[in-house]
Protein backbone atom coordinates (compact mmCIF):
# COMPACT_ATOMS: atom_id res chain seq x y z
CA UNK A 1 0.00 0.00 0.00
CA UNK A 2 3.00 2.46 -0.51
CA UNK A 3 2.33 5.96 -1.45
CA UNK A 4 2.82 7.07 -5.36
CA UNK A 5 4.74 10.31 -6.64
CA UNK A 6 2.76 12.19 -8.92
CA UNK A 7 2.78 15.40 -11.15
CA UNK A 8 0.41 17.33 -12.90
CA UNK A 9 -0.47 20.58 -14.10
CA UNK A 10 -4.14 22.19 -12.19
CA UNK A 11 -5.19 25.34 -13.64
CA UNK A 12 -1.55 26.32 -14.59
CA UNK A 13 0.35 25.69 -11.35
CA UNK A 14 2.33 22.25 -11.37
CA UNK A 15 1.42 20.27 -8.62
CA UNK A 16 3.34 17.46 -7.24
CA UNK A 17 2.08 14.92 -4.30
CA UNK A 18 2.35 12.03 -2.95
CA UNK A 19 -1.30 10.12 -2.94
CA UNK A 20 -2.56 6.43 -1.61
CA UNK A 21 -3.13 4.83 -4.29
CA UNK A 22 -7.10 4.40 -3.43
CA UNK A 23 -6.80 8.61 -3.22
CA UNK A 24 -9.44 9.48 -5.82
CA UNK A 25 -8.62 12.33 -7.84
CA UNK A 26 -11.35 14.67 -6.31
CA UNK A 27 -9.89 14.17 -2.91
CA UNK A 28 -6.45 15.20 -4.11
CA UNK A 29 -7.70 18.16 -5.78
CA UNK A 30 -10.18 19.08 -2.77
CA UNK A 31 -7.65 18.27 0.72
CA UNK A 32 -4.60 18.14 -1.14
CA UNK A 33 -4.18 21.24 -3.67
CA UNK A 34 -7.18 23.06 -1.71
CA UNK A 35 -9.48 23.40 -4.62
CA UNK A 36 -12.64 23.05 -2.71
CA UNK A 37 -14.67 24.27 -6.11
CA UNK A 38 -14.78 20.69 -6.73
CA UNK A 39 -17.65 19.70 -5.02
CA UNK A 40 -18.36 16.11 -3.67
CA UNK A 41 -22.17 14.89 -4.09
CA UNK A 42 -22.63 11.34 -4.19
CA UNK A 43 -18.97 10.26 -5.02
CA UNK A 44 -20.15 7.57 -7.18
CA UNK A 45 -20.83 9.21 -10.35
CA UNK A 46 -24.15 10.03 -10.60
CA UNK A 47 -24.23 13.83 -9.08
CA UNK A 48 -21.65 15.44 -11.78
CA UNK A 49 -20.92 17.88 -9.16
CA UNK A 50 -17.10 16.82 -8.81
CA UNK A 51 -16.51 17.65 -12.88
CA UNK A 52 -13.13 19.33 -13.78
CA UNK A 53 -11.85 19.12 -17.30
CA UNK A 54 -8.96 16.82 -17.55
CA UNK A 55 -6.45 17.48 -21.03
CA UNK A 56 -8.98 18.80 -22.53
CA UNK A 57 -12.25 16.92 -21.16
CA UNK A 58 -15.43 16.67 -18.70
CA UNK A 59 -14.86 14.06 -16.53
CA UNK A 60 -15.78 13.19 -13.02
CA UNK A 61 -13.05 13.22 -10.59
CA UNK A 62 -14.72 10.75 -7.93
CA UNK A 63 -14.36 7.89 -10.37
CA UNK A 64 -10.74 8.88 -11.24
CA UNK A 65 -7.62 7.80 -8.80
CA UNK A 66 -5.26 10.66 -7.95
CA UNK A 67 -2.52 8.52 -9.17
CA UNK A 68 -4.05 8.40 -12.78
CA UNK A 69 -3.81 11.79 -12.95
CA UNK A 70 0.14 11.39 -13.19
CA UNK A 71 1.29 13.79 -15.80
CA UNK A 72 -2.16 15.25 -16.80
CA UNK A 73 -3.45 19.21 -17.32
CA UNK A 74 -6.48 19.61 -15.19
CA UNK A 75 -8.54 22.42 -15.10
CA UNK A 76 -11.18 23.30 -11.80
CA UNK A 77 -13.86 25.67 -11.76
CA UNK A 78 -11.42 27.92 -10.32
CA UNK A 79 -8.49 27.95 -12.62
CA UNK A 80 -11.70 29.58 -15.13
CA UNK A 81 -11.74 33.42 -14.34
CA UNK A 82 -9.30 35.88 -15.30
CA UNK A 83 -6.86 37.14 -12.73
CA UNK A 84 -8.65 40.28 -12.39
CA UNK A 85 -11.48 38.83 -11.81
CA UNK A 86 -13.28 38.79 -15.38
CA UNK A 87 -15.63 35.66 -15.38
CA UNK A 88 -15.24 33.27 -18.29
CA UNK A 89 -18.01 33.55 -20.41
CA UNK A 90 -19.92 30.04 -19.56
CA UNK A 91 -19.78 31.96 -15.52
CA UNK A 92 -21.24 35.24 -17.21
CA UNK A 93 -23.87 33.74 -19.10
CA UNK A 94 -24.90 31.11 -15.93
CA UNK A 95 -25.00 34.56 -13.75
CA UNK A 96 -26.90 36.80 -16.35
CA UNK A 97 -29.41 33.81 -16.68
CA UNK A 98 -29.65 33.08 -12.97
CA UNK A 99 -28.59 29.51 -13.37
CA UNK A 100 -28.27 28.63 -10.01
CA UNK A 101 -29.38 28.81 -6.43
CA UNK A 102 -27.68 26.96 -3.36
CA UNK A 103 -24.66 26.64 -5.94
CA UNK A 104 -23.16 23.13 -4.94
CA UNK A 105 -23.78 21.71 -8.47
CA UNK A 106 -22.38 24.63 -10.26
CA UNK A 107 -19.14 24.18 -10.41
CA UNK A 108 -19.65 20.44 -12.15
CA UNK A 109 -22.08 22.02 -14.69
CA UNK A 110 -19.55 25.13 -15.18
CA UNK A 111 -16.89 22.99 -16.15
CA UNK A 112 -18.89 20.83 -18.43
CA UNK A 113 -20.26 23.82 -20.51
CA UNK A 114 -16.66 25.15 -20.37
CA UNK A 115 -15.16 21.77 -21.97
CA UNK A 116 -17.46 21.80 -24.63
CA UNK A 117 -17.48 25.37 -25.38
CA UNK A 118 -13.81 25.68 -25.15
CA UNK A 119 -11.24 27.06 -28.24
CA UNK A 120 -13.04 26.87 -31.86
CA UNK A 121 -15.63 24.37 -30.39
CA UNK A 122 -18.86 25.20 -31.89
CA UNK A 123 -21.35 22.69 -29.74
CA UNK A 124 -24.79 22.34 -30.78
CA UNK A 125 -27.73 23.76 -28.55
CA UNK A 126 -28.79 19.76 -28.48
CA UNK A 127 -25.11 18.38 -28.07
CA UNK A 128 -24.66 20.84 -24.33
CA UNK A 129 -28.39 20.25 -23.09
CA UNK A 130 -27.41 16.45 -23.65
CA UNK A 131 -24.23 16.85 -21.85
CA UNK A 132 -26.35 18.47 -18.92
CA UNK A 133 -27.76 15.00 -18.52
CA UNK A 134 -24.78 14.44 -16.23
CA UNK A 135 -25.57 16.99 -13.49
CA UNK A 136 -28.18 16.78 -10.72
CA UNK A 137 -29.43 20.18 -9.57
CA UNK A 138 -31.90 20.04 -6.78
CA UNK A 139 -33.01 23.68 -6.74
CA UNK A 140 -33.01 25.23 -10.03
CA UNK A 141 -35.65 23.10 -11.88
CA UNK A 142 -32.83 23.60 -14.56
CA UNK A 143 -34.41 26.25 -16.53
CA UNK A 144 -31.98 29.09 -15.73
CA UNK A 145 -29.32 26.22 -16.73
CA UNK A 146 -31.02 25.33 -20.35
CA UNK A 147 -31.07 29.05 -21.12
CA UNK A 148 -27.47 29.52 -20.04
CA UNK A 149 -26.75 26.46 -22.28
CA UNK A 150 -28.89 27.60 -25.22
CA UNK A 151 -27.27 30.81 -24.91
CA UNK A 152 -24.17 29.23 -25.19
CA UNK A 153 -24.48 27.42 -27.48
CA UNK A 154 -25.70 30.07 -29.93
CA UNK A 155 -22.78 32.38 -29.18
CA UNK A 156 -21.07 29.27 -30.60
CA UNK A 157 -17.80 29.56 -28.54
CA UNK A 158 -16.32 30.69 -24.88
CA UNK A 159 -12.59 30.89 -24.74
CA UNK A 160 -9.81 28.58 -23.93
CA UNK A 161 -10.86 26.51 -21.18
CA UNK B 1 -17.16 6.80 0.93
CA UNK B 2 -13.91 5.90 0.04
CA UNK B 3 -12.38 2.68 -1.05
CA UNK B 4 -10.36 0.74 1.11
CA UNK B 5 -6.73 0.46 0.90
CA UNK B 6 -5.27 -1.71 -2.04
CA UNK B 7 -2.28 -2.04 -4.06
CA UNK B 8 -2.17 0.09 -7.41
CA UNK B 9 -0.07 -1.08 -10.05
CA UNK B 10 -0.19 0.26 -13.99
CA UNK B 11 1.66 -2.05 -16.51
CA UNK B 12 2.22 -0.81 -19.79
CA UNK B 13 2.31 -3.96 -21.51
CA UNK B 14 -0.25 -6.61 -22.27
CA UNK B 15 2.09 -9.23 -21.13
CA UNK B 16 3.23 -7.53 -18.16
CA UNK B 17 -0.69 -7.12 -17.02
CA UNK B 18 -1.16 -10.73 -17.43
CA UNK B 19 1.67 -11.13 -15.50
CA UNK B 20 0.55 -9.40 -12.43
CA UNK B 21 -2.96 -10.93 -12.92
CA UNK B 22 -1.73 -14.21 -12.59
CA UNK B 23 0.41 -13.51 -9.63
CA UNK B 24 -2.65 -12.22 -7.83
CA UNK B 25 -4.39 -15.78 -8.15
CA UNK B 26 -7.71 -13.82 -8.46
CA UNK B 27 -7.18 -11.10 -5.64
CA UNK B 28 -6.70 -8.50 -8.80
CA UNK B 29 -9.44 -6.34 -10.23
CA UNK B 30 -8.51 -4.53 -13.90
CA UNK B 31 -9.57 -0.86 -14.19
CA UNK B 32 -10.41 0.25 -17.34
CA UNK B 33 -12.68 3.37 -17.23
CA UNK B 34 -13.31 2.96 -14.07
CA UNK B 35 -17.05 4.51 -14.48
CA UNK B 36 -18.10 1.31 -12.63
CA UNK B 37 -15.63 -0.21 -10.93
CA UNK B 38 -15.22 3.38 -8.99
CA UNK B 39 -18.60 3.60 -7.72
CA UNK B 40 -18.09 0.19 -6.48
CA UNK B 41 -14.88 0.91 -5.24
CA UNK B 42 -15.96 4.04 -3.28
CA UNK B 43 -19.29 1.96 -1.83
CA UNK B 44 -16.80 -0.29 -0.25
CA UNK B 45 -19.24 -2.72 -2.38
CA UNK B 46 -15.72 -4.08 -4.20
CA UNK B 47 -12.38 -4.61 -1.69
CA UNK B 48 -9.60 -6.17 -4.00
CA UNK B 49 -5.76 -6.71 -2.82
CA UNK B 50 -4.62 -5.19 -6.26
CA UNK B 51 -6.11 -2.77 -9.08
CA UNK B 52 -4.74 -2.77 -12.19
CA UNK B 53 -4.56 -0.05 -13.90
CA UNK B 54 -5.21 -0.56 -17.82
CA UNK B 55 -4.79 3.21 -19.11
CA UNK B 56 -1.11 3.11 -19.92
CA UNK B 57 -1.28 0.33 -21.89
CA UNK B 58 -1.18 1.98 -25.53
CA UNK B 59 -1.90 -1.88 -27.70
CA UNK B 60 -4.99 -1.65 -25.89
CA UNK B 61 -6.89 1.72 -27.06
CA UNK B 62 -7.72 2.16 -31.22
CA UNK B 63 -10.12 1.24 -33.70
CA UNK B 64 -8.73 -0.53 -37.31
CA UNK B 65 -9.79 -2.32 -39.85
CA UNK B 66 -8.82 -6.20 -39.83
CA UNK B 67 -9.42 -9.62 -40.65
CA UNK B 68 -13.01 -8.77 -42.55
CA UNK B 69 -14.15 -6.55 -39.33
CA UNK B 70 -13.69 -3.84 -37.05
CA UNK B 71 -11.43 -4.02 -34.27
CA UNK B 72 -12.12 -1.95 -31.51
CA UNK B 73 -9.36 -1.96 -28.36
CA UNK B 74 -10.91 -2.76 -25.00
CA UNK B 75 -9.44 0.80 -23.63
CA UNK B 76 -10.94 2.45 -26.51
CA UNK B 77 -13.12 5.32 -24.66
CA UNK B 78 -16.46 5.29 -25.47
CA UNK B 79 -16.29 9.25 -26.42
CA UNK B 80 -14.07 8.43 -29.11
CA UNK B 81 -15.81 5.81 -30.13
CA UNK B 82 -18.91 7.37 -30.93
CA UNK B 83 -16.70 10.08 -32.83
CA UNK B 84 -14.90 7.31 -34.42
CA UNK B 85 -15.31 7.49 -38.77
CA UNK B 86 -14.54 3.89 -39.25
CA UNK B 87 -16.89 2.63 -36.89
CA UNK B 88 -19.49 5.63 -38.48
CA UNK B 89 -19.27 3.74 -41.71
CA UNK B 90 -19.17 -0.01 -41.28
CA UNK B 91 -21.16 -0.01 -37.84
CA UNK B 92 -23.60 2.47 -37.36
CA UNK B 93 -25.76 0.61 -35.06
CA UNK B 94 -22.54 1.11 -32.54
CA UNK B 95 -22.58 4.69 -32.65
CA UNK B 96 -26.49 4.93 -31.84
CA UNK B 97 -25.88 2.56 -29.35
CA UNK B 98 -22.68 4.51 -27.41
CA UNK B 99 -24.74 8.10 -27.96
CA UNK B 100 -26.72 6.18 -25.06
CA UNK B 101 -24.14 4.74 -22.33
CA UNK B 102 -24.17 6.89 -19.42
CA UNK B 103 -23.85 10.58 -20.10
CA UNK B 104 -20.88 12.83 -21.74
CA UNK B 105 -18.96 13.03 -19.04
CA UNK B 106 -18.69 9.02 -18.04
CA UNK B 107 -18.25 8.24 -21.68
CA UNK B 108 -15.13 10.59 -21.40
CA UNK B 109 -13.58 7.73 -19.06
CA UNK B 110 -15.74 4.73 -19.96
CA UNK B 111 -14.84 2.26 -22.45
CA UNK B 112 -15.87 0.07 -24.58
CA UNK B 113 -14.19 -2.94 -23.70
CA UNK B 114 -14.51 -2.45 -19.90
CA UNK B 115 -18.90 -2.27 -20.79
CA UNK B 116 -18.35 -5.52 -22.74
CA UNK B 117 -16.19 -7.09 -20.21
CA UNK B 118 -18.37 -6.59 -16.81
CA UNK B 119 -21.63 -7.60 -18.28
CA UNK B 120 -24.33 -5.34 -16.77
CA UNK B 121 -27.37 -7.07 -18.69
CA UNK B 122 -28.84 -3.79 -19.21
CA UNK B 123 -26.24 -2.20 -20.70
CA UNK B 124 -25.77 -1.13 -24.24
CA UNK B 125 -22.38 -2.77 -25.31
CA UNK B 126 -22.68 -5.86 -24.24
CA UNK B 127 -25.76 -6.74 -26.07
CA UNK B 128 -24.32 -4.84 -29.42
CA UNK B 129 -21.79 -7.36 -29.40
CA UNK B 130 -24.06 -10.15 -29.44
CA UNK B 131 -26.70 -8.49 -31.61
CA UNK B 132 -23.81 -8.20 -34.39
CA UNK B 133 -21.87 -11.54 -33.60
CA UNK B 134 -18.59 -10.21 -32.38
CA UNK B 135 -15.73 -11.99 -30.78
CA UNK B 136 -14.31 -10.98 -27.66
CA UNK B 137 -10.02 -11.81 -27.56
CA UNK B 138 -9.05 -12.62 -24.23
CA UNK B 139 -5.11 -13.30 -23.02
CA UNK B 140 -3.59 -14.40 -20.09
CA UNK B 141 0.09 -16.06 -19.05
CA UNK B 142 -1.69 -19.34 -20.19
CA UNK B 143 -2.39 -18.37 -23.94
CA UNK B 144 -4.73 -16.24 -25.98
CA UNK B 145 -8.82 -17.35 -26.45
CA UNK B 146 -11.42 -15.86 -28.60
CA UNK B 147 -14.99 -16.32 -27.43
CA UNK B 148 -17.98 -15.71 -29.44
CA UNK B 149 -19.97 -13.00 -27.12
CA UNK B 150 -22.82 -15.01 -27.67
CA UNK B 151 -20.82 -17.78 -25.43
CA UNK B 152 -19.45 -14.86 -23.07
CA UNK B 153 -22.20 -13.90 -21.32
CA UNK B 154 -23.42 -16.05 -18.08
CA UNK B 155 -25.22 -14.19 -15.86
CA UNK B 156 -25.39 -10.73 -14.13
CA UNK B 157 -21.97 -9.31 -14.32
CA UNK B 158 -20.84 -13.02 -14.76
CA UNK B 159 -19.34 -13.63 -17.74
CA UNK B 160 -16.57 -16.59 -19.32
CA UNK B 161 -13.50 -14.40 -18.64
CA UNK B 162 -11.33 -16.39 -15.90
CA UNK B 163 -9.66 -14.21 -13.05
CA UNK B 164 -6.20 -14.23 -14.90
CA UNK B 165 -7.52 -13.01 -18.40
CA UNK B 166 -7.43 -9.44 -19.55
CA UNK B 167 -10.09 -8.51 -22.69
CA UNK B 168 -7.55 -7.28 -25.76
CA UNK B 169 -10.10 -7.02 -28.41
CA UNK B 170 -13.42 -6.81 -29.60
CA UNK B 171 -13.91 -8.13 -33.24
CA UNK B 172 -16.79 -6.37 -34.80
CA UNK B 173 -17.47 -8.77 -37.72
CA UNK B 174 -18.42 -6.71 -41.17
CA UNK B 175 -22.22 -6.25 -41.74
CA UNK B 176 -22.78 -5.34 -45.70
CA UNK B 177 -22.81 -1.39 -46.40
CA UNK B 178 -26.16 -0.40 -46.63
CA UNK B 179 -27.23 -3.19 -44.27
CA UNK B 180 -30.46 -1.65 -41.62
CA UNK B 181 -29.85 -1.04 -38.17
CA UNK B 182 -32.06 -1.93 -35.07
CA UNK B 183 -32.28 0.49 -31.93
CA UNK B 184 -34.67 1.12 -29.42
CA UNK B 185 -34.34 1.77 -25.54
CA UNK B 186 -36.75 2.88 -22.92
CA UNK B 187 -35.20 4.26 -19.68
CA UNK B 188 -36.39 6.23 -17.07
CA UNK B 189 -34.04 9.24 -17.62
CA UNK B 190 -31.26 9.71 -20.46
CA UNK B 191 -28.08 8.11 -19.57
CA UNK B 192 -30.02 5.62 -17.52
CA UNK B 193 -29.97 1.87 -17.71
CA UNK B 194 -32.36 0.47 -19.96
CA UNK B 195 -35.55 -1.36 -18.64
CA UNK B 196 -35.62 -2.72 -21.98
CA UNK B 197 -33.84 -2.19 -25.05
CA UNK B 198 -33.16 -4.21 -28.42
CA UNK B 199 -30.26 -4.05 -30.61
CA UNK B 200 -29.32 -5.34 -34.19
CA UNK B 201 -28.81 -5.43 -37.60
CA UNK B 202 -30.37 -6.72 -40.73
CA UNK B 203 -29.15 -7.76 -44.26
CA UNK B 204 -32.33 -6.94 -46.46
CA UNK B 205 -31.22 -8.25 -50.33
CA UNK B 206 -33.50 -8.82 -53.39
CA UNK B 207 -36.50 -7.38 -51.27
CA UNK B 208 -36.07 -9.82 -48.42
CA UNK B 209 -33.91 -10.51 -45.18
CA UNK B 210 -31.22 -12.70 -45.61
CA UNK B 211 -28.83 -12.43 -42.48
CA UNK B 212 -30.14 -10.95 -38.99
CA UNK B 213 -28.49 -9.79 -35.69
CA UNK B 214 -30.70 -9.11 -32.65
CA UNK B 215 -30.34 -8.97 -29.13
CA UNK B 216 -31.94 -7.56 -25.87
CA UNK B 217 -30.70 -6.08 -23.09
CA UNK B 218 -32.51 -5.46 -19.61
CA UNK B 219 -34.45 -8.53 -20.72
CA UNK B 220 -33.18 -11.11 -18.05
CA UNK B 221 -29.41 -11.82 -16.16
CA UNK B 222 -27.37 -11.41 -19.70
CA UNK B 223 -27.76 -10.02 -22.96
CA UNK B 224 -30.45 -12.48 -24.78
CA UNK B 225 -30.12 -12.90 -28.69
CA UNK B 226 -33.01 -12.85 -30.31
CA UNK B 227 -32.78 -16.62 -32.00
CA UNK B 228 -36.09 -17.06 -32.80
CA UNK B 229 -37.13 -13.73 -34.46
CA UNK B 230 -33.34 -13.82 -36.22
CA UNK B 231 -34.81 -17.39 -37.64
CA UNK B 232 -37.96 -16.25 -38.35
CA UNK B 233 -37.29 -13.06 -40.55
CA UNK B 234 -34.08 -14.78 -42.22
CA UNK B 235 -35.73 -15.54 -46.21
CA UNK B 236 -38.54 -13.98 -45.24
CA UNK B 237 -39.79 -10.63 -48.20
CA UNK B 238 -40.26 -8.01 -46.64
CA UNK B 239 -44.13 -7.70 -47.81
CA UNK B 240 -44.68 -11.09 -46.11
CA UNK B 241 -43.23 -10.10 -42.43
CA UNK B 242 -45.61 -9.63 -39.37
CA UNK B 243 -44.00 -7.74 -36.73
CA UNK B 244 -46.37 -8.14 -34.61
CA UNK B 245 -45.56 -12.33 -34.88
CA UNK B 246 -41.81 -11.73 -35.00
CA UNK B 247 -42.06 -9.28 -31.94
CA UNK B 248 -44.01 -12.35 -30.05
CA UNK B 249 -41.13 -14.69 -31.08
CA UNK B 250 -38.38 -12.49 -29.89
CA UNK B 251 -40.27 -11.74 -26.42
CA UNK B 252 -40.49 -15.49 -26.35
CA UNK B 253 -36.41 -15.33 -25.90
CA UNK B 254 -36.49 -13.37 -22.81
CA UNK B 255 -36.27 -14.09 -19.42
CA UNK B 256 -36.88 -10.72 -17.41
CA UNK B 257 -37.45 -10.25 -13.87
CA UNK B 258 -39.19 -7.97 -11.23
CA UNK B 259 -37.05 -5.45 -10.48
CA UNK B 260 -37.41 -1.67 -7.89
CA UNK B 261 -37.55 -0.01 -11.55
CA UNK B 262 -40.00 -2.36 -13.46
CA UNK B 263 -41.80 -5.97 -13.61
CA UNK B 264 -41.24 -8.55 -15.78
CA UNK B 265 -44.63 -8.12 -17.65
CA UNK B 266 -43.70 -4.56 -18.12
CA UNK B 267 -40.56 -5.49 -19.44
CA UNK B 268 -42.13 -7.75 -22.11
CA UNK B 269 -45.17 -5.89 -23.09
CA UNK B 270 -43.09 -2.84 -23.71
CA UNK B 271 -40.63 -5.30 -25.25
CA UNK B 272 -42.81 -6.88 -27.72
CA UNK B 273 -44.12 -3.27 -28.70
CA UNK B 274 -40.52 -1.65 -29.40
CA UNK B 275 -39.51 -4.56 -31.01
CA UNK B 276 -42.71 -4.64 -33.70
CA UNK B 277 -42.22 -0.42 -33.63
CA UNK B 278 -38.19 -0.87 -34.40
CA UNK B 279 -38.94 -3.41 -36.96
CA UNK B 280 -41.51 -1.75 -38.71
CA UNK B 281 -40.35 1.60 -38.88
CA UNK B 282 -36.06 0.00 -40.11
CA UNK B 283 -37.80 -1.91 -43.03
CA UNK B 284 -40.64 0.72 -43.52
CA UNK B 285 -43.21 -1.78 -43.45
CA UNK B 286 -46.83 -0.74 -42.38
CA UNK B 287 -48.90 -2.30 -39.28
CA UNK B 288 -50.62 -5.04 -40.36
CA UNK B 289 -54.78 -3.68 -40.44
Amino acid sequence: MSDHQIGLTINGRRHVASVEGRMTLADMLRDDAGYTGVHLGCEHGVCGACTVIVDGRAVRSCLMLAVQADETEIKTVEGLAEPDGTLHPVQQTMREEHALQCGFCTPGVVMTLAALTSGNAQPSEESLLKALSGHICRCTGYQGIRRAAKRLAAAGSGDAA
Amino acid sequence: MKPAPFDYVAPTTISEACQVLADAGGGATVLAGGQTLMPLLNLRMSQPFIVVDINRIPDLKGIARADGGTRVGPMTRQADALADETLAKHLPVMVRALSHVGHHQTRNRGTVGGSVALGEPAAEMPATAVALGATIEVQSTRGTRKIPADEFYLGPYMTTLEPDELVTAIHYPDWPAGHVMLFREVAQRPGDFALVGVVGALVVDGGSVSRAGIAWFGMGPTPIKARQAEQALVGQSLSGIDAQAIAELAVADTAPFDDHHATAEYRRTVGKRIFARTLREALQIKEAA
